[in-house]
């Protein structure tokens, strides 16, 4: 058997992580609920694997949405995960053509060009197994550092790579990426050295050796080399767990997990914990996080992700964050920031008692009707949204009930916001009886806010939830609402929880652009800026809230509208209060350029289609 | 030479400084954006805490003009410029005049309350401000609600627009608590019958005769006031007004349903101003308001020497505390051009 005392360090290293990793699983393994436990072996033997191994190979290895972000970094990520990959296999196949095709010991591969000095010059080099893995070997090394080159550029010139702040990292990290990148070079030295003395090199690592055999004493340096290689290696290895770089093997799992339909569960547990150990602290989150604008970037996904792993939670981090979901939208290893924060919100609120013996249950005592319209806390408060609301049902001569006319009890979404899920539930059940109760197939209301939380949260068993967006969208195409164009020209703010947080972007524009010209925005859609009057936000206090208002402002109105449409009463509030644009909501508009249609459509139809 | 002064804004300040000056001898010019001279206090029907006539106050103040000051009304000032030692205003119209200093004298303006919505101000009819029942008191119509109908209860709600972080007031107005103490006893001399709630935070009883008047309201009119800042109003089939608001002393909600809700606009520094006081590099301070040179003891003065502030320009102010300070204010600039 080859074996050489330098190879230790990386070998006990490698020992070393897969007793701690193997330790770590077992542990999630054994935290998992046992229905998540019997998901997850199902998946084993479905479709699920495929579309998880598809999934691992685009973003874990080729780094598709890091590219899609910024080809740059997609690059640098990419020869890292690909080129280190691609390594160790064609390094374990390039070692059995020397052994004969039998396993080798897990360094031999690692470090064949000091066990194996093929001095042959084969003809035809290329198409000869020695020869085309000789070249490879070192076209993917040359690729590996070329990641590694656009990594240091990164230090100083992280816009090149499309971002403008990028992560703080503790010792640990700067431990395990100080060992990382030492890694590759040590590999080029180490065989480079071996190469100048013996040949047996491709065309990097042979013409390198050449170079420093002309004025290195290479007979001194090499075997130093290979010690230096095989301790980074090792104290890589030894870091890894704790460090960042635990992603690497843990978003694999996350993935399959997540294929397999596993989800947070209501407290931090498993599932949590692999998520914290998955985030690889690239910094995506940190550019498109507004509390930037604050001074807050202490309190940004990638942040909370460590504060969570290294299990010091802090209390303020953990309050300050609007809840608008962009970290989520923007990061690459899709974790569920907004869950995360919420189970950490869970934990330090889990002293608060609430009373709700205000509850009366009240049967509810209205015609049944077919539709329910649902105005909301946040709807009470902009009584110019329900004026309009009524206005349209009545001119399109909708039957329907205003189930909370008198005042309506809490969706309960600020409250699991706050990580008060069993308060919350008191809400929701009680919302869910008065709901059932009026019999009805469709529930419409004003409130972005109330209609995720009646969507994800709520079982109101085959009754439909629109956005009175939608609802408009749906009368004016199915000819039962019409609207007169008016010389306007408009903004459309995508609310947080109507846009990313229900994927509603179209319908509201549509009605939006039979009446006014609508305008572009910077930031819109999916990249839509939070208003800053979030209710998920638990610490902030108005100057900093103005702040971030006045700042989505400027994007909003930047091509000067006449006028700026929403579809979510807070966001209205919060934009209003900056007293500088009109302010609408889209139902607003609609009221006020109502028109006759010539055949109205009987109401019972509504009722059937809706 | 005789010294030329240019005064801007002829309500209460403007108006009663031009005739301090113009009596110490400046030559003065009060220029008015308004085709009348008399400001906010036109349209207010009775002045606290005497019950006082908003205009026989402003008829008398403007019996004290010299008629050697030149009024100029609606000339709106788009333009000051300082040069050498010497300002030149110029207004819309084409007017211009130099000057040898320059007192504002441009007040507030009333917080729109379109922008608490959840009120229901501009949706709901028998919503109105303080300014609105003050018009109503002075046209002498018998006072009855949107519908016609005599309230059975009327609501007062304090503070709306001021010391309200929402809507980024966070200042008070000083004079709300009183008006509102003020119309209420109106109200329930009107309609004794009528039951009268005041919806309030704190209350800034600090004139001198307000508590008292204060103490009548409750014991002589029996007028509620309740301690907690409204929520939300909505509007019943009849036009009643229902408030949402939960009385802080009892911590308990309420929903009290009232006929007829006024809203106390506060006092806000207004954007046509700000241009000016830009223009001239004055800084701006959180409030909005113009900042004097020292609150203590340059209170009429500014960072710019020659340019001078009295009345509301530099905060809220009842109408006595904006007379006493534009006298102060004609003092100073008689020092200045000494």
């Amino acid at each position: 058997m080859t074996f050489d005392l330098f190879v230790l360090p990386f070998f006990f290293g490698l020992i070393f992580l897969t007793v701690v990793l193997v330790q770590k699983y077992s542990r999630w393994i054994a935290m998992m609920d046992s229905s998540d436990r019997v998901k997850a072996g199902m998946a084993l033997f479905s479709v699920n694997l495929l579309k998880s191994i598809k999934e691992v190979v685009l973003e874990s290895l080729l780094h598709r949405k890091m590219f899609k972000r910024n080809p740059l970094l997609g690059y640098m990520h990419m020869s890292f995960a690909l080129g280190w990959l691609l390594l160790i296999i064609l390094g374990n196949l390039e070692s059995r053509v020397y052994s004969g095709g039998h396993i080798n010991p897990p360094y031999y591969p690692i470090f064949l060009k000091f066990f194996i000095h093929d001095k042959r010059v084969l003809p035809f080099e290329l198409f000869t197994l020695p020869g085309f893995f000789r070249f490879i070997m070192d076209f993917i090394l040359l690729f590996v550092l070329s990641g590694l080159v656009l990594a240091l550029f990164k230090r100083t010139r992280s816009k090149w790579f499309g971002l403008k702040k990028t992560t703080q990292h503790n010792s640990f990290d700067k431990w395990a990426i100080t060992s990382l990148w030492l890694i590759f070079p040590m590999r080029l030295l180490a065989e480079s050295f071996t190469a100048g003395l013996y040949q047996g090199g491709g065309f990097l690592t042979n013409t390198l050796g050449s170079i420093f055999d002309a004025i290195l004493p290479l007979q001194y340096l090499a075997y130093p080399a290979w010690w230096a290689y095989s301790t980074m290696l090792g104290i890589f290895f030894v870091t890894l767990p704790w460090s960042r770089f635990m992603h690497i093997p843990t978003e694999i799992v996350l993935i399959f997990l997540r294929n397999a339909g596993i989800e947070q569960g209501k407290y931090p547990g498993s599932f949590s914990e692999i998520e914290l150990s998955s985030c690889p602290r690239c910094g995506v989150c940190i550019d498109v996080c507004q509390m930037n604008e604050v001074d807050k970037t202490s309190s940004t996904a990638v942040y909370l992700i460590r504060s969570l792993r290294d299990q010091q939670p802090d209390k303020q981090l953990n309050a300050n964050c609007m809840m608008c979901g962009r970290c989520l939208q923007a990061c690459p290893v899709g974790i569920d920031t907004l869950g995360l924060r919420v189970g950490a919100r869970s934990v330090d609120n889990k002293s608060i008692a609430m009373d709700f013996s205000y509850l009366k249950k009240q049967p509810f005592v209205g015609e049944e009707t077919g539709i329910v319209y649902f105005a909301g806390c946040m709807g009470h408060l902009t009584p110019g949204v329900k004026r309009a609301i009524v206005q349209i049902f009545n001119h399109a001569k909708i039957d329907f009930t205003f189930l909370d006319e008198d005042g309506s009890i809490c969706c309960g979404r600020p409250l699991k916001l706050a990580g008060l899920r069993e308060a919350a539930s008191k809400l929701v059940s009680e919302n869910t009886r008065m709901i059932k109760n009026t019999g009805a197939q469709l529930l419409v209301t004003s409130c972005p806010i109330c209609l995720k939380t009646f969507n994800n949260d709520y079982q109101l068993e085959g009754m439909k939830v629109m956005h009175h967006s939608v609802y408009i969208d749906k009368l004016v195409t199915e000819g039962k609402l019409a609207l007169r164009p008016e010389e306007l020209k408009a903004v459309y703010h995508d609310p947080c929880e109507l846009g990313r947080g229900s994927g509603i972007y179209e319908q509201p524009r549509n009605v939006l652009k039979q009446i006014a010209e609508v305008a572009d925005v910077a930031e819109e859609q999916e990249n839509s800026l939070c208003c800053g009057g979030s209710i998920g936000e638990l610490a902030m206090d108005f100057t900093q809230r103005n702040i971030i208002r006045d700042n989505a402002l400027k994007i909003l109105c930047e091509s000067k509208p006449d006028l700026l449409v929403t579809a979510c009463p807070l966001c209205k509030k919060t934009y209003d209060s900056a007293n500088c644009i009109k302010v609408k909501d889209i139902a607003e508009v609609v009221a006020a350029n109502l028109v006759s249609v010539k055949h109205q459509p009987k109401t019972t139809e509504m009722v059937e289609q809706g | 030479m005789q010294k030329h002064i240019v005064v801007i804004g002829a309500g209460p300040a403007g108006l009663e400084s031009s005739a301090n000056l113009s009596n110490l001898g400046f030559r003065v010019t009060l220029v008015e954006k308004e085709e009348v001279t008399g400001g906010h206090l036109n349209k207010w029907h009775a002045l606290f805490p005497s019950l006082a006539s908003g205009k026989h106050t402003i008829e008398a103040i403007v019996k004290g003009l010299n008629p050697g000051i030149k009024i100029q009304t609606a000339t709106k000032v788009t333009g000051i410029e300082a040069v050498n030692d010497y300002f030149t205003v110029s207004g819309h119209n084409g007017w211009q005049e130099k000057a040898d200093a320059v007192v504002l004298t441009t007040g507030f303006q009333l917080f729109d309350s379109h922008r608490k919505e959840e009120y229901g101000y501009g949706i709901y009819e028998n919503v109105i401000t303080s300014a609105d029942l003050e018009k109503q008191f002075a046209s002498g119509k018998e006072f009855v609600n949107r519908q016609g109908k005599k309230p059975e209860r009327v609501g007062f709600v304090h503070c709306v627009g001021s010391r309200d972080e929402k809507v980024n007031n966070l200042h008070c107005s000083k004079v709300c608590c009183i008006t509102a103490v003020k119309q209420a006893i109106e109200v329930k001399q009107m309609i004794p019958e009528a039951d009268v709630f005041c919806f309030y935070m704190d209350l800034r009883m600090f004139g001198r005769h307000y508590e008292e008047l204060y103490k009548q309201a409750q014991e002589k009119y029996n007028i509620q006031f309740i301690r907690g800042r409204l929520s939300e109003s909505t509007e019943d089939k009849d036009g009643n007004i229902i408030v949402k608001v939960e009385d802080t002393l009892l911590g308990k909600p309420l929903r009290i349903k009232v006929g007829l809700l006024v809203l106390m606009a506060g006092m806000e520094f207004p954007p046509a101003t700000k241009a000016l006081t830009n223009m001239l590099g004055l800084k701006n301070v959180s409030d909005g308001f113009i900042q004097p040179l020292d609150e203590v003891l340059h209170s009429n003065l500014t960072e710019i020497p020659g340019v001078f502030i009295a009345g509301t320009c530099s905060g809220p102010k009842s109408v006595s505390d904006t007379m006493a300070d534009a006298r102060s204010a004609a003092l100073a600039v008689a020092e200045y051009l000494k």
